[in-house]
């Protein structure tokens, strides 16, 4: 996979914590592979997380989901060591964080991690700006200065004008940018954000993760993103972490997690989810057969009877989409000596490849032709086919192209296509 | 009856005990005497040199500043009022009292609630301490202290400063204590110091709530006035305490009133004073 090949900015080892006094035999019972409801009742200690072991890249969204409970928010708070570590190391850019002394700790907290927390925690005893300011008040930059930064975080965001403004004369979800503002004024490399939007209501949740998506993608910080809901982390990871009882059950892309989980939670966990507003025609499209448009009808008729199908897409010699024609026009236009163009169905529904299903229901259901899959410069790169998007759909892992290698059209869909 | 264990002698250790410290620390509290009379009477000379109506007016004005103006017209009448009665240097003397001991409460107070707060340990060995100091009859303390400081107003002040600083500590470690988890990791995530932590989020959040231990502290201050003048120290709480002796119902209505008034400015300026702050309200 390519991720590989990107640098790892942290690296977690068999990171334990256990709350409670009886810590080490607690540790020990855990290496033995007893389970969290053993240990309770052997030491009276909770385990909040089981020796994880996983790596984050530098630049990706790292979402680590799990209900209430799951050691999620443990998880994220041994990152910065909010939450001491029972045992193990994180190393960021090859430092282990748990082993640094308060000075060095300090330093890491201060230059390369911000954080955002779920119910905001602003301090409402400071306005807007010297909210956001706040992290490099404690550093010592200059008034000035700070003042500066603070100021275009808050404009990155969307808050200009605010500044004077008291936390609490804001709504929410303008709490929660001036949140992700006062994390990004210090320019840390990596952001942890704990259930960020959880308490935000659905319509601006989504507002905001949208723009944390355009913010990744101007800044390309490292998120470490902790989240209950299976949409958001969906929408959102580049790979997701699923925990239970303090064990991470499952690492991957959200293809992977969808449709192949890896054991029963997993798959319990992932079975109501809205497949349709997680695939895009980029998973489902077929490679599309497609004709030249100077070949003549009577190549195109030739292609069609050879695949069975009734209608092809036609395109120019650089593989721009021009239209589409039917068998029934073309064998007209073979017998009227009639070239392709003449024939051409220009208005043809397409789509981009990043789509999501739900947008495509619609016309899918009614169109003629297969949907073409065009991308900005009108290059054809595939065709979705009614049959291929019931099966993805349906959660059958055939019909979803891996890492985005699209495959032939295979003989059943086109024969749906034929009959339609 | 016939014990099965002698009687202990707890009483005679304490004794000894002040005898020996008498002794031992003569000197260190005949100096801290000199300090505590030389405050409390030159707070009582300087308010005197000031003609009274002159006093009155400062006062209101300052009540003025720190809380509102009907507060500021009460101060100004409720003082004049005194001063008609005749009470106004009783009245300066009783307030010096008051503020010094309250002044050394918070001095020892508030730093004393921070520590509790940090350390458990701390608050472990605080608490029950406080509860005996709140919690022991407050004649109690007026015999060791005319031991250690003769009769007049120190052990007044001392006596004071005992009673009425258990509030402020107490408070002083509630309000830091209640500052919002969050708040305090979001101060830690972001690689505050513990006094940056302290100084910038716990203490400026916990304000509201020291002042209301700063208020309390004045209050139980001024309870202890009447019971000051039993060992000698001057000021309206004497008056009181002659009026009960002689059984004269008029006068000891006349001083009594007069303290209420004290009080009351003192409590509503106080309370203001703490609630008065930036836009931003603890929710």
């Amino acid at each position: 996979m390519e991720e590989l090949e990107v640098k790892k900015k942290i690296e977690v080892r068999n990171v334990s914590k256990i709350f409670g006094k009886n810590s080490k035999r607690a540790s020990q019972l855990l290496n033995e592979g007893k389970s969290k409801a053993e240990i309770l009742k052997q030491t009276g200690t909770t385990v909040g997380v089981k020796n994880a072991s996983f790596d984050v890249y530098d630049g990706e969204i790292f979402v680590i989901m799990g209900l209430s409970g799951s050691g999620k928010s443990t998880l994220v708070r041994m990152f910065n060591r909010l939450i001491e570590p029972t045992a193990g190391e994180i190393r960021i850019d090859g430092d282990d964080i748990v082993r640094m002394n308060k000075e060095q700790l300090r330093n890491v907290r201060r230059k390369k991690i911000g954080m955002v927390f779920q119910n905001f925690a602003l301090f409402p005893h400071k306005t807007i700006l010297e909210n956001t300011e706040y992290g490099l008040e404690i550093q010592g930059t200059a008034k000035a200065e700070r003042q500066e930064r603070a100021k275009e975080s808050l404009r990155l965001v969307g808050l200009a004008g605010y500044e004077d403004q008291y936390p609490n004369q804001l709504s929410g979800g303008m709490q929660q940018r001036v949140g992700l503002a006062r994390a990004l004024a210090n320019d840390p490399d990596i952001l942890l954000m704990d259930e960020a939007f959880s308490a935000l209501d659905p319509l601006i949740r989504k507002d905001m993760q949208d723009e944390l998506l355009q913010l990744h993608h101007d800044m390309g910080k490292t998120i470490i993103f902790i989240t209950h809901d299976l949409d958001e982390a969906l929408r959102i990871g580049d790979r997701i972490a699923l925990m239970k009882d303090g064990d991470i059950v499952q690492i991957g892309t959200p293809e992977e997690i969808l449709m192949s989980p890896s054991n029963e939670y997993v798959e319990k966990f992932v079975e109501d989810v809205d497949l349709s507003k997680v695939l895009t025609a980029g998973h489902i499209m077929k490679k599309a057969d497609t004709v030249q448009v100077d070949r003549g009808p009577r190549v195109a008729l030739r292609l069609m009877k050879q695949l069975r199908i009734s209608s092809i897409y036609v395109v120019d010699k650089g593989n721009r989409l021009l239209g589409a024609v039917t068998a029934q026009d073309t064998v007209a236009a073979s017998e009227s000596g009639a070239s392709l163009e003449e024939v051409l169905i220009k208005d043809v529904p397409t789509t981009s490849s990043d789509t999501v299903l739900t947008e495509l229901f619609d016309t899918v259901s009614t169109t003629t032709i297969p949907m073409a899959v065009v991308d900005e410069r009108n290059h054809l790169e595939g065709i979705i086919i009614r049959g291929a998007m019931i099966g993805a759909l349906a959660g059958d892992g055939q019909f979803i192209n891996d890492s985005r290698t699209i495959e032939e059209a295979k003989p059943v869909e086109l024969e749906v296509a034929s009959n339609e | 009856m016939n014990k099965l264990l002698p009687r202990l002698p707890f009483a005679d250790w304490i004794d000894t005990g002040i005898d020996w410290l008498v002794t031992q620390f003569g000197s260190v509290f005949d100096g801290l005497s000199g300090f505590l009379k030389g405050t409390v009477e030159g707070a009582v000379d300087l308010m005197a040199w000031v003609p009274s109506i002159v006093l009155a007016v400062l006062f209101a004005v300052v009540a003025w500043l720190l809380s509102t103006r009907r507060i500021a017209i009460f101060t100004l009448i409720g003082l004049l009022f005194i001063d008609y009665l005749g009470y106004w240097h009783s009245m300066l003397q009783m307030l010096a009292l008051v503020i010094t001991s309250v002044v050394i409460a918070l001095i020892i107070g508030i730093p004393l609630g921070i520590w509790g707060s940090q350390q458990p340990t701390a608050k472990k060995i605080i608490s029950p301490i406080l509860d005996l100091m709140q919690t022991m009859p407050a004649f109690v303390y007026l015999l060791p202290a005319i031991f250690f400081f003769n009769i007049g107003v120190v052990p007044g002040v001392v006596a004071s400063v005992i009673f009425s600083m258990p509030p402020t500590i107490r408070l002083t470690m509630l309000g830091i204590e209640q500052v919002p988890k969050d708040l305090i990791e979001a101060t830690e995530a972001f690689g505050s110091t513990t006094w940056q932590r302290l100084l910038k989020v716990q203490i400026p959040l916990a304000k509201p709530t020291i002042m209301a231990g700063v208020n309390q502290s004045i209050m139980l201050s001024l309870s202890m006035v009447v019971i000051a003048s039993m060992v000698g120290a001057p000021g309206l709480g004497e008056e009181v305490y002659r009026a009960v002796t002689q059984l004269k119902t008029g006068v000891g209505f006349e001083t009594g009133l007069s303290i209420v008034i004290v009080a009351i400015i003192l409590d509503r300026i106080t309370q203001h004073a703490g609630k008065k702050k930036q836009g931003g309200t603890l929710s």
